[in-house]
C-alpha cells in the first residue's frame, strides 16, 4: 500500500547517483524484492510507471530480482524454503523459525546514459 | 551525437533513510531513559480503548506520553487527553503507516525528559506498519477475538516482528464464537518468540498481566540506562 513512497526513495537515490555520475538520464533500475517484504513487484512497477514522467527516468525501465523466503529452524538449524509463510520445519516440525531471506527491499543497480 | 551507457551497482536498502532516522530517535529516547512501545493492529482492535484504560490506571505511578497516528481526525487524541497524559495526534494525511520522521517531529511537542514511557499508537493497518522502524523498544500487536482466528496467518509479517501479542475484547469471545485455541496456535506459529496475553479493556480481565509486562520492561530500561 505504500509503494508510491518506496518508489519515491528509488527516484531520490537514483537521481542523487545520477548527479554524482554526471549522467543525463536513467535508462534502467533494478530492485531486489523479498517474498516477505510486504510489497509486490507488480504494484511497484505500476507506481514507477505512474511517477517517472517528467523525471530523468521518464524513459527508464524497471526490473526485479525476486528473492524467495528462506527460513532457518531454531530447533534443529535446518534451512529450508517454506511452502508459504509461516511454515513449520520440514525436518523436525517446529514452528520456531527465523527468516534468513525474504525481507530484502533494495535498489540493486542503476543504468545511466549521457549524450556527448 | 554519441550515447554512452553504464551501470552502477548501488545495493542500498530502500527504507534505509527511515532506518537511519529510527536509530536517531532510539538514541534520543535512550538518552532520556525512556521506554518506547509501538502499538499496532488492524482498525478497530481496541488500541485506543486499551490506552484509555491504561492511562487511567497507570497515570500517577508512571509518567506516560502518547503519540497517536491516524489518517484523519483528532478523535483519538481527544479521547486520550482526558486521561491525564500528554497526547500528540499525528495526522498522516492518507499515509497508511507512521514512519520515523513523523515520530521525530512529534517528539518536539513533548518534554521527553519528563516521561518514563512513550506509547505510539500506530495507524490501524496490519500490513504496512510492519515495515517501518520508529525507534521503539517494544512492538506490541493487538488482535481482537472478533477479527477471525486466521488473521496471524494472513498477515504474518506484523505478527512475526511482535515482542508481545495481545488478544483483546476477550469479553466478546463467547458471543462471537471465537475459537481461542486456534487463535493462540496461529499466533504461536507466526510469532513463536512473542509473549502472548489475553485481556478485555472493558471488563478489566487480564489487564494486570499487561501492566506487569510494561512494568518489567520499564525496570529493564532503567537498568540499561544506568
Amino acid at each position: 500500500m505504500h509503494e508510491a513512497s518506496i518508489m519515491q526513495n528509488v527516484f531520490d537515490l537514483a537521481c542523487d547517483r545520477m548527479r554524482a555520475e554526471s549522467a543525463t538520464r536513467i535508462v534502467r533500475v533494478r530492485l531486489r524484492v523479498g517474498a516477505l517484504a510486504g510489497v509486490v513487484p507488480e504494484a511497484l512497477a505500476f507506481a514507477f510507471e505512474a511517477m517517472r514522467a517528467g523525471t530523468p527516468a521518464a524513459l527508464a525501465e524497471i526490473e526485479f530480482e525476486r528473492v524467495p523466503a528462506r527460513l532457518v529452524c531454531r530447533a534443529c538449524q535446518r534451512e529450508f524454503e517454506p511452502d508459504g509463510f509461516p511454515d513449520a520445519c520440514p525436518c523436525c516440525g517446529s514452528w520456531n523459525v527465523d527468516v534468513r531471506h525474504g525481507h530484502e527491499l533494495d535498489l540493486v543497480l542503476v543504468e545511466f546514459a549521457r549524450e556527448d | 551525437m554519441e550515447t554512452t551507457r553504464w551501470v552502477v551497482e548501488v545495493n542500498q536498502a530502500l527504507l534505509g533513510k527511515n532506518t537511519e532516522l529510527a536509530a536517531q530517535n532510539r538514541l534520543r529516547f535512550h538518552a532520556q531513559k525512556l521506554l518506547v512501545v509501538n502499538i499496532m493492529s488492524g482498525p478497530g482492535s481496541g488500541k485506543t480503548a486499551l490506552l484509555e484504560r491504561t492511562l487511567s490506571d497507570l497515570c500517577g505511578r508512571v509518567r506516560i506520553g502518547v503519540q497517536v497516528g491516524d489518517l484523519q481526525t483528532d478523535n483519538d487524541a481527544r479521547r486520550l487527553s482526558e486521561r491525564g497524559a500528554p497526547v500528540v495526534q499525528i495526522l498522516t494525511g492518507g499515509c497508511c503507516h507512521l514512519d520515523a520522521s513523523m515520530i521525530a517531529q512529534a517528539n518536539e511537542k513533548f518534554d521527553l525528559s519528563q516521561l518514563d514511557l512513550l506509547i505510539i499508537e500506530n495507524v490501524g493497518n496490519l500490513v504496512c506498519t510492519a515495515s517501518y522502524d520508529l525507534g521503539e523498544d517494544l512492538r506490541v500487536v493487538l488482535l481482537s477475538v472478533t477479527e477471525g482466528e486466521d488473521k496471524p496467518l494472513k498477515y504474518p509479517t506484523l505478527f512475526r516482528k511482535a515482542d508481545l501479542v495481545l488478544i483483546t475484547k476477550t469479553d466478546l469471545a463467547a458471543a462471537v464464537g471465537a475459537d481461542l485455541p486456534a487463535l493462540r496456535e496461529n499466533i504461536h506459529r507466526t510469532a513463536p518468540t512473542a509473549t502472548l496475553l489475553e485481556l478485555s479493556a472493558r471488563s478489566g480481565s487480564g489487564l494486570d498481566s499487561w501492566y506487569d509486562f510494561l512494568w518489567q520492561a520499564l525496570k529493564r530500561q532503567i537498568g540499561k540506562a544506568h
